[in-house]
């Protein structure tokens, strides 16, 4: 399916998305409320079959928070970027997309590690690479460690 | 032919008649004791060392490396270098390990696989004793030593250790089997459990040539089942080190792990001196009966040779595997055994016994 | 002890141990740490917990340049450090928008499946160790000499290469390249039937392998598992095929699939893209266009503001690259989707109610490299 097509699809299902501009790929802003929907429409409906969920990253984009999802099809050989935004940055917190692609649930563990995005109804939200008692979320703009990081 | 050039029998009266000549009897009895236990303790040593040594040559040709060649020449001193250096080392106590229990075992291991050696014929008139069953007494003993492993995986109050020492318990339990049974068609064919009397009756012609077919079959399945009852690999699960990091020896140190790995290879010793005085007639030379003159001939290589040649075959044997093959899961090893080996063993008994009745063999 | 020794008998049964396999543990190859529960030899459940080598590549990248972040990205999967490299220069390339001559487009081939037959011999080496095979490590170490070698006398090191660079790569090959790869696949053709030989047809090999880590195709996709490890589900996840970059869209080559979905076919297909490899290695060696060794750069390497992604196939499945610039000279956000790291996800689901041997065989068979899970 190709770009037009795919996105007045996305539209369709969540009428409140807007298409960001990006050369690469289709890339469109969901509102937080709408992803989990969409994320398991986009996978079940056969046209869209979107099966593979590439990567799935935090952004911290100064005032906002982000986490962008880049979804594939395998069957019908199309990507698609979804893009949430939150300007909580105390409590951020998104649903789970891990009962849809299992392979969200490292990835979103990674997210609350780096970012401190909450994933609602993940099984298992521990941080993954740091430790338990870490304080603060070191891939934030706003993140301050005068010992490790040397600002010039 | 009865004649032998090489025989230690009056060697030995010739020890006990001058020590009864200057002592009592009681005393020169403690006194020939003592020779054998000093006389074993050091060939246990040599032995111990040289297997060593000669595993990692064996395994460094195996693999395109050199292996030790640094300490002597062709590095014959490097397992030397290597238990001082074990000598040497802290012995490391575990918390919360049964502290009796961890240091006894060890010591059940080693004197297990010693008590064993006792019975072996290195040649004519030369073993410490000559047991009427001694097939079965070195059944009995050198299973022993898993008592000493299943005491270590235990007493070390580590999971790994307890996984590896239960599953070397199902493993000995197991292969005792095999081993057993496999000993047994041969002494179907010899009908003697007396090692120097199965060793004489090999005069003329071995019994794997003697028993042919069930014989071979019978070797066959020893060598696979006392590679296994001595935890060697392919069948190496106990201390399977991609798993258990090293099994039951993991939290031994010091001269302590240096008793089990020592063990380990006396067994390995022992095993191959078994197979090789059962199967391969132990020190007899090659007779071919009838062959008179090349029959004399081979007379004249020493007993010791041709029992330390035998034996080092078995072992390389056993390295071979070792190193070539990847190591078996424990539920296979136990099919292996209790699906193959045992009922090829038990049916195999009884071909042997067949052909015993039917004057079938040489 | 003594609490499991006093619990009646039906208790006992039900009862669970954990062991800690890791961080130091000889076959999770680095510091992975596996908190397993076991009832008896089998594996109830797992919980990896990585992060011991966590370095934070990500956040450092963001202090540094585009040519910095190369060598950063060669500590991540250290055994397909030239794979990791072209991700980023693919990147950079295509949001500057510059052609790369068509010598170093081959140049980058050549040497991503040089890296891809080097990481598959050690994979091949360690397989053999973990399942206990030893004599396997030295003959997969003796075989990948001769690339390393190769390496060396064109790029300086052996190991670490950052040979690429944004716009082409960092100096011209050795005059003997040539000579020495072709060397390399005529020995390298005849060694391989050994490695068949001593692992692949051996009964105890197969019996360890065949049946064991059932991974299915929608499994694999779901958990994002790729690489070789997908395509033994049957999964054709190549991204050679799917997006090609550099000279892949123009060599012949068959993707390796294979349907058991065990152990043993995620083996085959390793060994397969071997053959693979040298066949691509084999239509490029000896047609490498005249011509400069890098595209004209500007000194200072700016990124237009904009979000960048980049997919590759490294040795052990498909590596992301995400840029988000803002136009500086450094990238300010910097992701990598790390192939190690999402294979990682799987190994749990596929690892219940087998054996701790067969999580050994299992967790080999995925091919993790601990640096690439942690970054």
């Amino acid at each position: 399916m190709d770009n037009d097509s795919l996105k007045a699809r996305i539209l369709e299902i969540v009428p409140e998305a807007q298409q960001e501009e990006n050369k690469q790929y289709l890339t469109i802003l969901v509102p937080a409320a709408k992803l989990h929907d969409l994320a398991l429409k986009m996978k079940s409906t056969t046209d869209l079959a979107f099966d593979y969920l590439i990567c799935l990253s935090g952004v911290d984009y100064g005032k906002q928070l982000a986490v962008v999802y880049h979804i594939n099809s395998i069957l019908q050989k199309h990507t698609v970027v979804i893009k949430v935004k939150t300007d909580d940055r105390i409590n951020p917190s998104f649903d789970t997309v891990s009962d849809i692609w299992r392979t969200a649930e490292f990835h979103e563990r990674e997210a609350y590690d780096m970012f401190g995005i909450r994933f609602n109804n993940h099984p298992d939200l521990r941080r993954i690479f740091l430790e338990e008692d870490w304080k603060g979320y070191p891939l934030r703009k706003d993140y301050v460690d005068e010992v490790n990081i040397v600002e010039f | 032919m009865t004649f032998n050039i090489y025989d230690f029998t009056s060697f030995n009266r010739w020890i006990d008649e001058g020590l009864n000549s200057i002592m009592s009897p009681t005393w020169a009895l403690i006194t020939e004791m003592a020779i054998i236990g000093i006389v074993f303790l050091l060939f246990y040593a040599i032995v111990g060392l040289f297997l060593v040594y000669a595993e990692r040559k064996v395994c460094a040709f195996m693999q395109n490396r050199v292996g030790p060649n640094r300490v002597g020449p062709y590095g014959i001193f490097q397992t030397i270098a290597d238990f001082i250096k074990l000598l040497m080392k802290e012995l490391v106590y575990i918390k919360d390990s049964d502290k009796l229990l961890f240091n006894i075992a060890p010591f059940i291991v080693i004197i297990a696989s010693f008590m064993a050696l006792s019975a072996v014929p290195f040649a004519k008139g030369l073993h410490a004793i000559d047991f009427d069953i001694g097939i079965l007494y070195v059944i009995a003993v050198s299973s022993l030593g898993v008592v000493g492993i299943l005491l270590a995986g235990w007493s070390s109050n580590n999971k790994y250790s307890l996984i590896g020492a239960m599953r070397s318990g199902a493993q000995i339990v197991s292969y005792e089997l095999s081993v057993g049974l496999s000993l047994l068609t041969i002494i179907v064919l010899a009908g003697t459990m007396q090692f120097s009397e199965i060793v004489e009756m090999q005069r003329n012609g071995w019994f794997i040539f003697k028993g042919h077919i069930p014989a071979i079959i019978a070797f066959i399945v020893f060598l696979i089942a006392s590679t296994a009852e001595t935890n060697r690999g392919p069948f190496d699960l106990a201390e399977a080190e991609s798993e258990l990091t090293a099994g039951f020896h993991t939290e031994y140190s010091g001269i302590k792990f240096a008793f089990f790995f020592l063990a380990e290879y006396m067994n390995m010793f022992l095993v191959a001196s078994i197979a090789a005085t059962v199967f391969w007639g132990g020190w007899m030379p090659f007779h071919v009966s009838g062959w008179a003159g090349f029959n004399t001939i081979m007379d004249y290589i020493p007993p010791l040779v041709w029992y330390f040649g035998k034996t080092a075959f078995i072992i390389w044997l056993m390295m071979l595997f070792k190193w070539t093959f990847p190591r078996l899961r424990i539920d296979q090893l136990l099919t292996l055994e209790w699906k193959y080996l045992l009922p090829i063993n038990l049916v195999n008994i009884l071909f042997m016994a067949f052909l015993v009745l039917m004057h079938w063999h040489f | 002890m003594k609490e499991i020794i006093n619990l009646p008998v039906s208790k006992i049964e039900e009862e669970e141990y954990h062991i800690n396999m890791g961080p130091q543990h000889p076959s999770t190859h680095g510091v992975l740490r596996l908190l397993v529960s076991l009832q008896g030899e089998i594996v109830k459940s797992l919980k990896p917990h990585c992060g011991y080598i966590h370095r934070g590549i990500e956040k450092m990248c963001e202090k540094d340049t585009y040519p910095q972040v190369i060598h950063l990205t060669d500590r991540m999967d250290y055994l397909s450090a030239h794979i990791n490299n072209h991700a980023v220069c693919l990147l950079v390339e295509k949001a500057l928008e510059i052609e790369v001559p068509e010598r170093v487009k081959y140049i980058r081939t050549i040497m991503d499946e040089l890296t891809r037959i080097q990481s598959h011999q050690l994979w091949w080496s360690s397989f053999g160790m973990d399942l206990g095979g030893l004599t396997c490590f030295f003959y997969g170490l003796r075989d990948r000499e001769m690339i390393l070698d190769i390496w060396e006398e064109t790029t300086g090191s052996r190991f670490l290469q950052s040979y690429n660079c944004p716009g082409g790569v960092m100096q011209d090959i050795h005059p003997n390249f040539q000579k020495k790869v072709h060397a390399f696949i005529k020995t390298f053709k005849k060694k391989i039937k050994d490695y068949d030989r001593i692992l692949s047809g051996n009964v105890i090999f197969e019996n360890r392998s065949q049946g064991v880590g059932i991974l299915s195709k929608e499994d694999a996709i779901s958990y994002g598992v790729t690489g070789p490890s997908g395509r033994g589900s049957g999964w054709s996840c190549d991204i050679r095929k799917i997006e090609p970059y550099s000279m892949y869209g123009q060599v012949h080559f068959n993707e390796v699939l294979r349907y058991e979905c065990d152990t043993y076919s995620r083996y085959m297909v390793r060994m397969q893209e071997m053959h693979e490899s040298m066949n691509i290695i084999e239509q490029l060696i000896d047609n490498i266009p005249a011509g400069d060794h890098s595209a004209k750069m500007k000194a200072v390497i700016k990124l237009p503001a904009g979000e960048y992604f980049q997919r590759v196939e490294s040795a052990r499945g498909e590596l992301d690259v995400y840029v988000v610039s803002d136009g500086n000279k450094t990238p300010y956000r910097m992701k990598f989707r790390t192939p190690s790291f999402t294979n990682l996800g799987v190994l749990d689901h596929i690892s219940r109610g087998m054996k701790i041997a067969d999580l050994v065989a299992i967790g080999a068979s995925l091919d993790l490299v601990i640096p690439d899970i942690d970054r």
